[in-house]
């Protein structure tokens, strides 16, 4: 290997040495390396020399060696230039071993043949091995293997996807050590080793425990010591507006882009949403009609040809720019590009880290960033990530716990293939890090509602989706299983239809909530044209190009992400030092804006709490800034809600963004400096959370992939709805029936676990509670909006709503206003 | 039970129940729609555990409703059944014997595809199409009849109506409604198992909103 090595005058890195001397040694562990510094090489090289030592004399001649290698990835789109890289390494060793690739593309007959003969190496998504455990004999395939490797393994923790995975580990682990067990043949050679891959994080230690916890090893990190310089450059608007308005002023400076796409080699545009990253491509051609066909548009709803064109194009430098969302934040490094544009905020220091890290490939090259806000606040943001890079203050992934929803499925699709054992299965999930406090009683209370259906008592029933023949479980029910099959994975996304032209020809996809508000004539935007809509007909949306000016840009949901607590975190303090000799070039061009909301009432500093209250034709604000990113606001301002309500009887509708949330009214809201500090306090948190968490739709909206993940939805393909038509229903109807009429069904309690851990964060929650209790709350009444207040007023999130009032008395209240209009 | 409220057309007198039926005075007889008895059953034969506590709960509602107002007949403006026959049906079966003594009418709707025999040995009666009854008509989806400008009043289901009040502060609330239009009135699901779809109405439009057990005319 080492004159092989020479022979390519490769060089290895000593982070690709380390790793391969723990691969030789039998180890498993997690390598550490940012894209484009060969990470892939540390572990395949790895593989391949163990084969070549442990065929010093032949391994050039050995075929049909089963499988070796299980390369897990998260993005289909990667794995077909992985795999080609595999096979010209393979190549010129002179070596027999064969990739392939499995996924949700991979034709019949593909499959068919690796089920025959299996490749040595097999480049798979999480779903796709998971399809892989409903085969019969599927133990089989396992037999041989020895490494098995995640990339990505940072984008797959913290996801239902990374329970996949583990999941799929513990059981692959499990057989083999079964299987070393009966040959007696147990050295360290015959176990699977784990290898994760994973870009910088802040937790790498517990992702790497994470990832080997059904091993048992604590594993070593091979950390690769490469810092590449990265250039970050704030776009300053020349006029910055004083009433921040999302999304207006990002378009405005569009021009100002121009000159840095002609001075690039290649760039890339990072948009947050897809919607957006449809405007963009149109105005950027308007005002730049030269850059027309060496400007493309990539984004998950467009077709995937077009997707592979775009990133073939990018491969040969034929583009000057691609407008992508993160559709492009993962995958194989794009050589050519120099410059990458970030437009809005990122909402975390290493989605922004990453996306940076996509220009400037070669070594010694520097990565250089321009960030573009879409609106003013935004520049705040700019400056706070500036001081998050300089201190190398990266956020972590938390890895998710006890997702029932994941378990019930994989259940599942043990009892399809083989069937299960359940005290095997057991002692396998419980050595996972998800499920590793996992209850006997739940776990039966599982098994229960695969056999039985929930718990409540029925009669004339006829559930048997799984049934127990001799200690195994089994789904017998051909039909159920091939629905199964086709809903394996956890990625939930909304009902999309296909749109097509008249005249035939694929665009891509939409929305199905989008498209049901459209009437026929018109016209939207997808893919960068504008179309018209004709008619939806068997699941397909037809249409034809339209000339028309005006369109409707779809808005895709999801498309909003929260400001992680560490931004947030940083963002207070850059705050700070507005209208401060300290202020950077950011701050400066905002005076205007921190004058006027001076003016009209107060700019907070680091250790205070500003309250705004501000009277109009809406009803009663009541503005809170905490700055601790939307995903804490959430959480705190249904506590602050619950505890308004428990005063007097009283409803809410609840906005929020990044800075800070709002409490609407229709009546006064009872707030003063007598009650602030203690509304605010950390004291009986616990049961205030709860009580909050039942008066708000946020448990409903955990419901919904539940439900899916679960089984208790069927979403169905394209073109595919008709045959479950009768067992449609809306997670919605789901939750209020459960709730009704089931309220201790696990799944249901899944979403509340789901509420109080992850979007509840107690602990998160209680730390923000306590900061505020040692900060100075700032009560102000402006006489209109301000500056701050503007942006969550106008286009803030509305997420909850909570009431305390009683039902009646509120309709009563709701036609009383409609009488008097 | 919470008290039904009045409605008149012509010179009829239908009385709406908060438990999401009507009884028709004049004619002694029960409207109601979109049972869709047995779902529970089709979903859980599928292996998708839905609780079945809400069929029940749905027939001994009904079986209330047909105690307290006592009608000669009920008439099932369509979706009696939610899809084929599932063992949940028998205990429909066992419901309709307690109720041997009323007749009972169903204007099929588009999930009604049991076998006829099934219907006959039930003793239910079915139409197809549009069922005429005095002054009235009777049809599952409203949109077969919809604009035929025959000048006559008709009850119909299919939709699930629902209605969102909206007031100050960004505030709504969504309930299912009865839903009576110039020509037509759409009535609420019967089946609590079922969504609902926001109606837009008129100022000639009578909207009745069912919210916590009450009726409340909007």
């Amino acid at each position: 290997m080492e004159a092989w090595l020479k022979a390519q005058s490769f060089s290895p890195f000593p982070f690709q040495e380390a790793t391969w001397q723990h691969i030789l040694n039998g180890e498993s562990g997690l390598v550490n390396a940012p894209t484009g510094c060969g990470k892939t090489y540390s572990v395949f090289l790895g593989a391949l020399m163990q084969f070549i030592n442990n065929h010093p004399n032949n391994y050039q001649q050995q075929k049909n060696n089963g499988l070796q290698l299980l390369w897990i990835t998260p993005l289909r789109a990667l794995a077909k230039d992985i795999g080609r890289a595999m096979e010209e390494v393979i190549e010129s060793l002179g070596m027999q071993w064969k990739v392939a690739i499995r996924n949700g593309d991979t034709p019949t007959a593909e499959r068919a043949k690796q089920k025959k003969n299996m490749p040595e190496v097999l480049i798979i998504t999480p779903e796709s091995l998971h399809l892989i455990l409903t085969q019969k004999n599927y133990p089989e395939l396992f037999k041989t293997l020895r490494i098995i490797a995640v990339d990505e393994w940072h984008e797959l923790m913290g996801s239902k996807r990374g329970v996949q995975t583990e999941l799929a580990i513990s059981r692959i682990v499990a057989l083999r050590s079964a299987a070393a067990n009966e040959t007696g043949t147990i050295k360290p050679s015959g176990k699977v080793q784990v290898w994760g891959i994973s870009a910088t994080i802040g937790n790498l230690t517990e992702a790497k425990d994470v990832l080997l916890s059904s091993l048992n090893q604590s594993g070593a990190i091979v950390r690769a010591e490469i810092h590449k310089p990265i250039e970050v450059h704030t776009i300053i608007p020349d006029e910055t507006e004083r009433y921040p308005w999302a999304g207006h002023l990002g378009i405005k400076l569009a021009a100002k882009l121009i000159p840095i796409i002609e001075q690039s080699k290649t760039c890339l545009i990072f948009i947050n949403t897809r919607g957006m990253s449809e405007t963009w491509y149109q105005t950027l051609l308007q005002i730049a009609p030269q850059l027309a066909g060496a400007i493309a548009l990539h984004h998950g709803s467009i077709e995937q040809e077009l997707r592979l064109w775009v990133e073939e194009a990018l491969h040969t430098e034929k583009l000057k720019a691609v407008v992508c969302t993160a559709s492009l934040d993962l995958g194989v490094d794009f050589r050519p590009v120099d410059t990458v544009i970030q437009v809005g905020s990122p909402k975390g220091v290493a989605r922004f880290l990453q996306r940076a890290g996509r220009s400037g490939h070669r070594p010694g090259e520097v990565s250089k960033i321009y960030f573009l806000p879409t609106h003013s606040l935004e520049l705040v943001e700019a400056a706070a990530l500036k001081t998050a890079i300089a201190a190398e203050a990266i956020e972590s992934k938390e890895p998710m716990l006890l997702c029932y929803d994941v378990l019930l499925q994989y259940l599942c699709t043990l009892a399809i293939g083989e069937g299960f054992r359940a005290e095997e299965i057991y002692a396998e999930i419980k050595s996972t890090w998800c499920y590793a406090d996992l209850q006997e009683n739940e776990w039966q209370e599982l098994l229960h509602h695969l056999t039985h259906g929930g718990n409540a008592l029925q009669q004339y029933d006829e559930y048997h989706k799984v049934i127990q023949e001799d200690g195994v479980y089994h789904m017998r029910h051909k039909g159920m299983a091939m629905r199964h099959r086709m809903h394996i994975g956890t990625i939930v996304s909304d009902a999309m239809l296909k749109v097509k032209f008249m005249s035939g020809g694929y665009v891509g996809v939409i929305e199905e909530w989008f498209i049901s508000r459209l009437e026929p004539g018109e016209v939207f935007t997808l893919a960068g044209r504008n179309l018209e809509l004709v008619m939806i007909k068997d699941m397909t949306v037809l249409v034809r190009k339209s000339a028309a000016k005006k369109s409707i840009v779809p808005s895709w949901m999801g498309g909003r992400m929260s400001l992680t607590a560490n931004l947030g975190h940083i963002l207070r303090q850059t705050f700070s030092q507005a209208l401060t000799p300290d202020a950077g070039i950011e701050l400066q061009s905002l005076e205007g804006l921190f004058e006027l909301q001076r003016e009209l009432s107060h700019i907070p500093r680091e250790n205070e709490l500003l309250i705004e209250q501000i009277e109009d034709k809406d009803g009663f604000h009541l503005l809170v800034y905490p700055f601790e990113g939307r995903q804490v606001h959430e959480a705190m301002s249904a506590i602050l809600a619950y505890r308004i309500g428990q005063i007097m009887p009283i409803s809410f509708s609840i906005s929020m963004n990044d800075y800070g949330f709002e409490l609407l009214s229709d009546q006064p809201i009872p707030v003063d400096d007598s009650n602030a500090a203690a509304l605010f306090s950390s004291e009986n948190l616990l049961a205030d959370i709860q009580k909050s968490i039942n008066s708000t739709e946020m448990a409903k909206r955990k419901f919904r992939d539940i439900a899916v993940i679960g089984g208790l939805i069927f979403q169905g393909f394209p073109g595919q709805h008709q045959k479950a038509r009768h067992l449609q229903s809306s997670a919605s109807l789901l939750f209020k029936v459960f709730e009704e009429y089931d309220p201790g069904n696990i799944l249901l309690r899944q979403a509340y676990n789901e509420v109080l851990v992850q979007q509840m964060d107690e602990v998160r929650l209680r730390q923000a509670l306590q900061r505020i209790s040692h900060s100075r709350i700032l009560l102000s009444f402006p006489s209109k909006l301000t500056p701050l207040s503007f942006p969550i007023i106008v286009d803030g999130l509305n997420r909850n709503n909570l009431s305390t009032e009683r039902l009646e008395d509120r309709i009563k209240k709701m036609q009383e206003q409609l009488n008097a209009q | 039970m919470l008290a039904p409220l009045l409605h008149r057309i012509h010179q009829d007198h239908f009385w709406l129940s908060p438990e999401r039926c009507i009884f028709w005075e004049e004619a002694q007889t029960l409207i109601l729609s979109d049972t869709h008895f047995g779902k529970t059953g089709h979903f859980r034969k599928n292996g998708i555990a839905v609780p079945q506590q809400v069929f029940k709960e749905d027939l001994q509602r009904l079986l209330h409703q047909v105690m307290h107002f006592k009608p000669e007949q009920l008439i099932v403006v369509g979706d009696l059944f939610h899809s084929t026959e599932n063992k949940e049906l028998e205990l429909f079966l066992k419901w309709r014997k307690d109720v041997g003594q009323t007749r009972m009418i169903l204007v099929k709707g588009n999930h009604d595809i049991l076998h006829e025999n099934w219907y006959a040995n039930a003793d239910i009666e079915v139409r197809e199409g549009i069922y005429t009854l005095g002054a009235f008509d009777f049809v599952h989806d409203p949109a077969a009849y919809e604009g035929s400008g025959t000048g006559r009043y008709f009850f119909s289901g299919h939709i699930h109506p629902g209605v969102s009040l909206k007031g100050t502060a960004k505030q709504s609330l969504q309930f299912p409604c009865f839903f009576f239009g110039k020509e037509a009135c759409i009535l609420p699901a019967f089946s609590r198992f079922s969504g609902l779809k926001m109606m837009r109405s008129k100022k000639t439009d009578s909207v009745y909103a069912i919210a916590e057990g009450r009726l409340l005319k909007l």
